[in-house]
């Protein structure tokens, strides 16, 4: 017989030696794409987090290789094009990606080196799973991870535009989106993401949200008192938070990280097209419907009498043996 | 010498006299509209699956969410080039006239189909050329947008706040088309004698005298004009076979 | 490393100098991100390019490939002027106080007794003065001009700031803010720890590199503290094992030279080694070097060692010239001296200097026989693949052999890693195909050549046929036979010191440490210094106790650490003269008035008292030599230099060239091109995607890092119309190559002696196998000429030019 297995705490654990059954469970859903009403689930999972602190990432890729290892993708063997990015952006095969930006600190005049791994950041509410009319395509869990179930992905590109951190990628021969999954599969057997396992100094850390927050404020103290004093977490309150943090030295500006958003959030026409217009359109729609209908049942039909048809052919006869001239005429008159 | 087209389109012509019988649209017309029709009708039920999760179930139509998704966007690649088929046919004729400004005006007439208090008409009514310009824009529109969100040959055509206000602007313009799609369903259904001008290609004399009846003076006088043909037709007998 | 990577965790301040630990050692990194994180270190990064180290370090300089010696003698100068000394340490534990030979000096770049002819220093004058017993004069005082101390202030004079500026390219402010960091940990409770790697010894002067950090830290009073030390990143994951067992040209295992020609008899070897204490009461542990060395003689020979034979030292090779160094060996190939080459786990066509020579030079032999578990380029080396390989096959008669081996995954054993740790592993997978295990295959070389000898005899049959080759199964030693034949054994009953009766070994026991060698017979270990990794008790280094007793970060029951797991060389060193830590929060080891308590290994005795015996037990002095006497080659104290190829005269004297007792072999001296035509500093370096030439044939590295690039400054890209990500064509007297560009600000051009020094950056780890893209490496364009104490080549510094190359390549 095989136990549950625990909730994850740390990426640090090792993984288990004896078979576990998965302790992520259909009924820890929370939010299902295109639907209505998930059923509340049964119970509430911790929730989790994955901590970047941007200040110990030494850029290496270990979270790279990881991740591609882990989830057995195959990205393509590229070519350099003048840049350390490679791939050179997320694709379907690469579901997290280092960036590096070379920035002139106006005000010290140093330069800094900012490295930061980009993907998926599993926000609170997240744009995908609201953009997304598949149904079971997105699901988010109730420990925060947003995961895409790619049984039901139809492959549309819609989390594509309903992302505000521009992520979800479409396979070219799947058709199906990919991006990360916070190792649901690992997390569902107690163990930390494939990155987190990996990263040799820790720059990635992993465990409950709350754990997260409190050493990444452990963090800010330290990179304050090196100078930094902008420095801060990265938990973006516009899209509910996210269950991907930063720790960064210059937290007054995300943009300067290889364009993080300085304040992200659904788009308003992300909202307007999956909120109001689908419920407007629904109702205009039924509406026309209905008119039409009412038209048909109360307006008399349209019909072409008999004595039209009668005036028809008098008139035709009319016409066809009036004289041309006269014709030409009426014709001029009719005009 | 035969009159020139004013309110007409080439092929249309008096066809019989006993019945009279009209000649409204040639085969290759009728083909058109109903190829485009067809695409509207898929375009408008997979579309209405992607726009509305309670509507996803129409996507087991085509096969699945999967085979609606490459579906849409083909269908609509085929409606563009169909539907500029006709533009290219009716544009002409849909052309405003002054008596489409009575027409309108007297809107309520025509949904009472109080028909003798309207002006007369050419081949199309006011609100027929409404379809016709209100399809023509939103087809347009719905393309240009469609395609900047055709996830699997345009990934990345355009920015992704420029295909978020695509997606918008597809839907919405997808609704318009839904309005105008219902309006000429219903009017042709509504208006009795009108679909035979697109399974036969035929109205009666009578449906001509009632709705065009400046197109069904003008086809009249092009009979009367034609010369050799003048005593067959007084036969009654059919001039060609269509 | 005199310390360990977990020890970093204890430091103030990490000095990355001479390496790029974030990127070429990132798991051992954490440690310095440990110490920032709970330790509030601080990290500094000096560097030509701003690299991944510098991109989370806390101040970054840069300096001028082959610059290090100024810059770190300026640093001892500002810490002399400006009482930034660890004066307990400096007086108690170094050399400082020694009186030195009124004929010693330096002048005009160079040392006393330097003869041009030779190019060699008569190093007679680089001495003490002794008194009649043969010990040091010493001056406690510090006042006599003739003490190192003095010397060594004269010495270092010179490199004033602006001096050192002017030199290296470092802004002086910047120089200053580091100076003043540094300076800081010369206080008794602050502790600096130096990280170095390649980027130190890949010079024609590697070796002073290390020492001018080894002196700043023992001013600073740095050595033997937990969070302190000179620490050298091992390049490999078990380069430090294979300096240790002895795999260079001239050593034997446990840091024994190899015999020269010179040492006929063991007791001419013993007696150059005897290592008397220069002080009464002094320990100096190379005096029981007999032990060990006979102790190392019976496991090779057996019961064929006896003390009639010498204990078969006959029967070892005797060395002609100081080394047969790589550079040496190739440089005999290429004319044509040399008929096989066996090469074992290594890719010289990649990895040595002056690629176009090493080409030639495997064209030359009769024989090369590859044991590797990957498609080498070496072994490839007579295939045309056009511009990255660009030889014709038919030319080529050397007969090539491929004899498949495993990776350290597909086999039992331990791998050293640099901070001296033994960690064994388990095999976790079955080797592919025909690979075979190194040993197995080593084993059947031996069998079959000793076969050979058996059936039709041959030269110098003795240390063929006299091998002890006692193993279970002789066709395939195992792992732990040979583990245990290196730990050592009794052969004989071991009596016990204080109670004749006993025996603390019984014959046949595995021994527990060094301590327990014999030098008459009655003991075998094969490297004396692995002694205690596996014992009685079981395997050592197969222990796994993360149990870090005074959270200093020693681990004592992880693994096994050579020497006698002592886990921070020179430990005794951490406390002061009466046996108390200089620092009490940093308590490493303690006096308790009877014996040395604490958490690491003492390196002295446990019951030496602590006024008496001085920790650097190594040295006959017992302390630390900030004065090196004759030890190295090219001078007692660091002096600058310039690289062989060098952007600009060496400021001290200008018609010398690079290490002025380095070697160079005269078509290696033509091969040498001068900054007017070639103005450009390349410098070599690894990438953290890749392991040198190993991953690349690993899809994954692969897609990480595909393709080979070189970086360069937005202004040098601006000089030579270079476009980012555009082709280049990179060339000098040796080579050419062709690469992307990289247009990066993390490379300045440097300001050196009025002149803008543009740094042209080349990784390494491409080559025309594998899955990456096919590429170069560095090494078409590197110096064929090493360094002058242990010849290791001088990659880090060559002259190139560069310019934008256009269309494709044709692969």
């Amino acid at each position: 017989m095989t136990t549950l297995a625990p909730e994850p705490l740390t990426a640090a654990s090792n993984p288990p030696t004896q078979p576990l059954e998965s302790n992520l469970l259909p009924t820890d859903v929370r939010r299902i794409s295109a639907t209505a009403h998930v059923p509340p689930p049964t119970r509430q999972l911790t929730e989790v987090a994955k901590l970047i602190d941007v200040s110990k990432c030494i850029g290496c890729k270990a979270c790279q290789s990881a991740c591609i290892q882990w989830n057995d993708t195959h990205p393509a063997v590229e070519e350099n094009v003048g840049i350390y990015e490679n791939p050179h952006d997320l694709t379907p095969d690469m579901f997290t990606l280092m960036r590096f930006a070379e920035w002139e600190n106006p005000e010290t005049n140093e330069l800094e080196w900012l490295i930061r791994k980009d993907g998926c950041m599993h926000c609170e509410d997240p744009g995908c799973l609201k953009s997304c009319p598949a149904p079971g395509a997105i699901v988010q869990y109730t420990n925060g991870v947003v995961d895409f179930i790619s049984d039901n992905c139809i492959g549309c590109g819609y989390c594509v535009k309903g992302c505000p951190f521009d992520v979800p990628r479409i396979h070219k021969t799947a058709h199906v989106s990919k991006k990360c999954t916070l190792c649901s599969d690992r997390i569902a057997v107690g163990q930390g993401p494939a990155c987190a396992k990996a990263c040799p100094t820790q720059c990635i850390t992993f465990g409950p949200k709350e754990e997260m927050k409190a050493l990444a404020a452990e963090r800010v103290e330290d990179l304050k008192e090196r100078g930094y004093d902008n420095a801060g977490l990265y938990d973006p309150q516009g899209v509910g938070g996210t269950h991907v943090m930063y720790v960064l030295h210059h937290a007054d500006k995300p943009s300067i990280y290889s364009g993080l958003p300085d304040d992200p959030r659904i788009s308003p026409l992300v909202e307007a097209w999956k909120g109001p217009a689908k419920k407007l359109g629904l109702m205009a729609a039924g509406a026309a419907f209905l008119g039409s209908a009412l038209h048909g049942i109360f307006a008399k039909p349209n019909e072409v009498s008999e004595h039209e048809e009668e005036e028809a052919e008098e008139l035709y006869e009319d016409i066809v043996h009036e004289a041309p001239e006269a014709a030409e005429a009426s014709g001029e008159a009719a005009r | 010498m035969t009159e020139k087209r004013v309110d007409s389109a080439p092929g249309d012509e008096i066809e019989s006299e006993a019945p009279l019988r009209v000649f409204r649209y040639r085969g290759f017309t009728r083909a058109n509209h109903w190829l485009t029709a067809g695409c509207m009708i898929v375009l408008l039920l997979s579309g209405a699956a992607f726009f509305h999760p309670s509507l996803f179930w129409l996507t087991g139509l085509f096969g699945g969410g999967q085979t609606t998704r490459w579906l849409h966007p083909l269908v609509g690649v085929l409606l563009f080039f169909s539907f500029m088929g006709l533009f290219l046919q009716m544009w002409r004729l849909n052309l405003p006239r002054r008596e489409d400004v009575e027409w309108s005006l007297k809107i309520g007439d025509v949904l009472k189909g109080n028909e003798e208090n309207l002006p007369e008409l050419g081949k199309y009514n006011a609100g027929q050329k409404g379809v016709f310009w209100g399809m023509s824009g939103l087809i347009m529109v719905l393309i240009v947008s469609g395609v900047m969100i055709w996830e699997e040959y345009f990934p990345n055509l355009v920015s992704i706040p420029v295909r978020r206000a695509a997606v918008v602007v597809h839907a919405l313009a997808a609704l318009g088309s839904l309005f105008i799609f219902i309006a000429h369903v219903y009017a042709a259904i509504w208006t009795r004698g009108t679909i035979s001008a697109m399974t036969r290609g035929t109205v009666t004399g009578g449906w001509a005298f009632r709705h065009h009846r400046k197109w069904f003076k003008e086809l009249a006088r092009r009979k009367r004009d034609e010369p050799s043909e003048g005593a067959a037709e007084a036969n009654g007998a059919a001039v060609k076979p269509r | 490393m005199t310390n360990a990577w977990t020890d970093i965790k204890n430091t103030d301040l990490v000095i990355v100098m001479g390496g790029n630990a974030a990127e070429a050692h990132p798991c051992g990194f954490k440690w310095v991100t440990e110490a920032k994180h709970h330790n509030g270190a601080k990290l500094i990064v000096v560097d030509p390019r701003f690299t991944r180290t510098a991109s989370v370090a806390d101040v970054y300089a840069p300096v001028r490939p082959g610059s290090d010696i100024a810059w770190l003698m300026g640093v001892i100068r500002y810490c002399l002027k400006n009482d930034k000394v660890q004066w307990d340490y400096v007086k108690a534990y170094t050399n400082a106080t020694y009186l030195i030979r009124e004929d010693f000096g330096w002048s005009e770049g160079l040392f006393t007794g330097y003869d041009e002819e030779k190019r060699d220093f008569d190093r007679s004058s680089w001495e003490y003065q002794m008194d009649d017993q043969g010990q040091p004069l010493t001056d406690p005082t510090l006042t006599h001009p003739r003490c190192v101390w003095n010397l060594l202030k004269e010495h270092v004079e010179v490199y004033t700031p602006e001096f050192v500026s002017n030199l290296t390219g470092t802004p002086i402010d910047r120089y200053l803010q580091i100076c003043g960091m540094i300076g800081e940990t010369s206080a008794k409770d602050k502790v600096m720890t130096s990280l170095y790697a390649l980027g130190w010894t890949q010079h024609s002067k590697g070796a002073q590199n290390i020492r001018g950090m080894a002196m700043l830290q023992l001013i600073l009073g740095n050595i033997g503290l937990p969070g302190g030390g000179v620490n050298a990143l091992r390049g490999h994951a078990n380069i430090q094992g294979l300096t240790d067992i002895g795999l260079l040209s001239h050593m034997m295992p446990g840091y024994m030279n190899l015999p020269t020609e010179r040492e006929p008899e063991l007791a001419d070897w013993l007696k150059a080694r005897e290592n008397k204490p220069m002080f009464p009461g002094q320990t100096s542990f190379w005096r029981n070097t007999d032990k060990f060395m006979v102790s190392f003689l019976k496991s090779l020979w057996g019961e064929k060692a006896q003390a009639e034979n010498d204990w078969g030292y006959g029967w070892l090779p005797k060395l002609d010239v100081p080394y047969y160094d790589i550079l040496r060996v190739f440089d005999m190939m290429d004319r044509g001296e040399v008929n096989l080459y066996i090469c074992q786990g290594f890719n010289p066509l990649l990895s040595f200097p002056n690629r176009a020579k090493l080409t030639s030079a495997l064209s030359k032999l009769k024989l090369l026989v590859s044991i590797d578990p990957l498609q080498t380029e070496t072994v490839n080396f007579w295939q045309d693949h056009g511009i990255y390989n660009d030889v014709d096959p038919t030319k080529i008669m050397t007969e090539v052999i491929e004899l498949p081996s495993t990776c350290f995954a597909e086999d039992d054993g331990a791998t050293v890693n640099s901070g001296r740790w033994l960690q064994w592993h388990w095999q976790a997978a079955t080797p592919p195909g025909s690979a075979k295990h190194d040993t197995w295959i080593m084993a059947q070389l031996f069998l079959r050549v000793k076969k050979l000898y058996e059936e039709e005899g041959g030269a110098n049959p003795e240390p063929i046929m006299s091998l002890s080759w006692d193993y279970h199964e002789p066709e395939n030693p195992h792992p732990e036979e040979l583990a245990k034949e290196m730990n050592g054994r009794a052969l004989a009953d071991l009596p016990d010191p204080n109670d004749p009766t006993k025996a603390i070994r019984k014959a046949g026991e595995l021994l527990d440490n060094f301590g327990q060698l014999r030098a008459d017979g009655s003991t075998m270990s094969g490297c004396w210094i692995y002694a205690g990794s596996w014992t009685e008790a079981g395997n050592m280094m197969a222990r796994r106790d993360n149990h870090d007793e005074g959270g200093v970060g020693t681990y004592l029951g992880w693994t096994f650490a050579w020497p006698a797991n002592r886990r921070i060389l020179y430990n005794r060193a951490s406390c002061d003269l009466q046996g108390k830590p200089w620092d009490p929060k940093r308590k490493l080891l303690e006096w308790n008035g009877a014996r040395w308590e604490g958490f690491d290994v003492p390196d002295i005795s446990p019951t030496a008292k602590p006024e008496e015996v001085m920790p650097f037990i190594m040295n006959p002095e017992g302390t630390a030599r900030l004065f090196s006497r004759k030890l190295l080659r090219d001078g007692p104290f660091p002096t600058h230099m310039e690289p062989w190829e060098s952007p600009i005269q060496n400021p001290f004297n200008k018609e010398m060239r690079g290490n002025p007792v380095g070697r160079i072999f005269p078509q290696d001296l033509a091969q040498l091109g001068t900054s007017e035509e070639f103005p450009f500093v390349g410098t070599s370096y690894r990438l953290t995607e890749h392991f040198h030439y190993w991953t690349k044939h690993s899809k994954t590295n692969a897609v990480l890092q595909p393709e080979f690039f070189v970086e360069i400054s937005v202004e040098l890209a601006e000089l030579r119309g270079i476009r980012k990500g555009g082709r280049v064509r990179i060339w000098n007297k040796r080579g050419e190559i062709w690469a992307k560009a990289v247009v990066t600000k993390r490379i300045k051009p440097l300001l050196c002696d009025g002149k803008e020094v543009h740094v042209v950056g080349v990784p390494l780890h491409w080559g025309f196998m594998g899955a990456a893209r096919k590429g170069f490496g560095p090494n078409s364009l590197t110096v064929f000429a090493g360094d002058a104490n242990i010849d290791t080549p001088e990659s880090k510094v060559f002259l190139v030019n560069i310019e934008p190359a256009s269309g494709d390549l044709i692969a």
